[in-house]
């Protein structure tokens, strides 16, 4: 049941004036991106289509705590099809942005943005990678990029984290 | 000579040695000349899902490297690929180009951002490594799996074909393996839902697993780490999960061409591979 009396009207465009969100008012709710999406294929409960249709209500509050939402592979299987020529992936990826925003981050984003800041990489490179880089005849790598850390500092992501 | 800078990104340089090993060596072989980019980190991708614009500095600033010694870039991951490209594109842009100099970085000379085996395919070609084979991997079925960012969004590459991909398959085929034609050949690996909802992603893993059984291959022709980790590292997942049993070696790309190109298992870092090829390789011999 959609109580459309919680409708934010302003969530739409909220959504529309970032990077990836330009295409939202375009989609006439074809489902061609639900019809071309693996993930949906194989679990119903994520639906791009549905997203955008609460995204276009203003139903902000379904779509921003949905952990469904965060099932999108960004494939852009559906980003192909569109007719409308909406990046839906890109679309899809403006409203992650704006939950993150909004203080829904899931933790597996968090850690790894720790991990960045700590290593610049995701992975540690420990002393036994080297030795068997080595070994095998591959070039040494840089076990921590700091400079990572300075762009992370540089922009807002660390402190929309914090909410 | 072709010369390019080679982008590692996390997971090739410390999970995919031998995807890497292969790749270089096959990259000799052929006279490709590939220069390591000091300083190089992640390209950003993980970040994309939290802030967009922060991911693009991070890509944008491994390009900037590859700026500075003036050559184009070689990826060996989809993602790493996919969000490389983006931030190329986004760099002559106003908008992002102030933001990217705001942070201390430079752009001083246009470069190109490509896959490897894109590369292979468009800068080598077809009939080039054709000639430079030497023993044919003849009786080998091997089914190739794209990715998903090594060819989507079209917008960003403008390469391949999106519903109906062919290049991998041109480039198995001239390997002397067989390429499988199947359905489904670009449905997506589930890696990117792994962290989300394991059971999902290996519901979607076992799908393709399911065709590679149904077909008969003697492998899986994977071109990113990712997509490894779903067939290869998570496939007793799915045999668990699915009540199967599957034992299907997954080789990188680089290391079917360079057993093709007369390289031996330890020049393709063969013994690194999780699911042993034993099967495969005495066919080879036979």
């Amino acid at each position: 049941m959609i109580d459309l009396r919680k409708s934010d009207p302003q969530f739409k465009w909220e959504i529309a004036k970032r990077e990836g969100g330009e295409g939202l008012l375009k989609c006439f709710g074809c489902s061609d991106c639900a019809a071309s999406c693996p993930v949906r294929y194989f679990d119903e409960r994520y639906n791009p289509r549905k997203i955008i249709r609460f995204t276009l209500l203003g139903m902000k509050d379904i779509v921003l705590k949905s952990p469904f939402l965060w099932f999108c592979a960004h494939c852009h299987a559906c980003t192909e099809r569109c007719p409308q020529g909406i990046r839906v992936a890109e679309l899809i990826n403006a409203i992650k942005n704006y939950a993150v925003e909004q203080g829904y981050c899931p933790d597996g984003y968090k850690m790894q943005l720790d991990l960045l800041m700590k290593m610049g990489r995701l992975y540690e490179v420990e002393d036994f990678d080297l030795k068997k880089r080595q070994r095998i005849g591959l070039p040494p790598i840089d076990k921590t990029i700091p400079e990572v850390a300075k762009i992370l500092e540089s922009t807002d992501i660390l402190k929309v984290l914090k909410k | 000579m072709n010369k390019y800078a080679i982008f590692l990104g996390c997971t090739v340089p410390v999970r995919a040695q031998h995807y890497e090993l292969s790749a270089r060596n096959v990259a000799k072989e052929l006279g490709i000349d590939l220069v390591e980019m000091s300083g190089a980190s992640c390209c950003g991708f993980p970040l994309k899902a939290v802030d967009a614009e922060t991911a693009l500095l991070v890509a944008a600033r491994n390009i900037s490297l590859a700026s500075k010694i003036k050559l184009d870039v070689v990826t060996l991951c989809n993602s790493c690929t996919a969000m490389l490209s983006d931030a190329q594109i986004q760099l002559n842009t106003e908008e992002f180009h102030s933001k990217f100099k705001k942070v201390g970085l430079s752009y001083p000379h246009e470069v190109r951002v490509r896959h490897f085996v894109r590369m292979l395919y468009e800068d080598i070609g077809i009939d080039k490594i054709g000639e430079a084979v030497k023993k044919p991997l003849n009786g080998l079925k091997i089914m190739p799996h794209y990715g998903c960012h090594y060819m989507r969004p079209s917008q960003l590459y403008g390469f391949d074909n999106t519903e109906t991909p062919h290049t991998l398959d041109e480039l198995v085929s001239v390997t002397g393996a067989e390429s499988v034609n199947y359905a489904d050949k670009k449905m997506c690996c589930g890696g990117s839902v792994l962290g989300v909802d394991e059971e999902l992603a290996i519901k979607m893993a076992n799908h393709k697993l399911s065709i590679a059984k149904e077909n008969g291959v003697d492998a899986i022709a994977s071109i990113c780490p990712f997509c490894t980790v779903m067939y290869e590292d998570n496939q007793r997942k799915a045999e668990a999960q699915f009540e199967t049993q599957y034992g299907i070696p997954v080789l990188y790309y680089p290391q079917l061409l360079g057993l093709s190109l007369g390289l031996d298992a330890n020049a393709v870092g063969l013994k690194f591979n999780r699911i042993k090829s034993d099967s495969m390789m005495e066919k080879l011999t036979r």
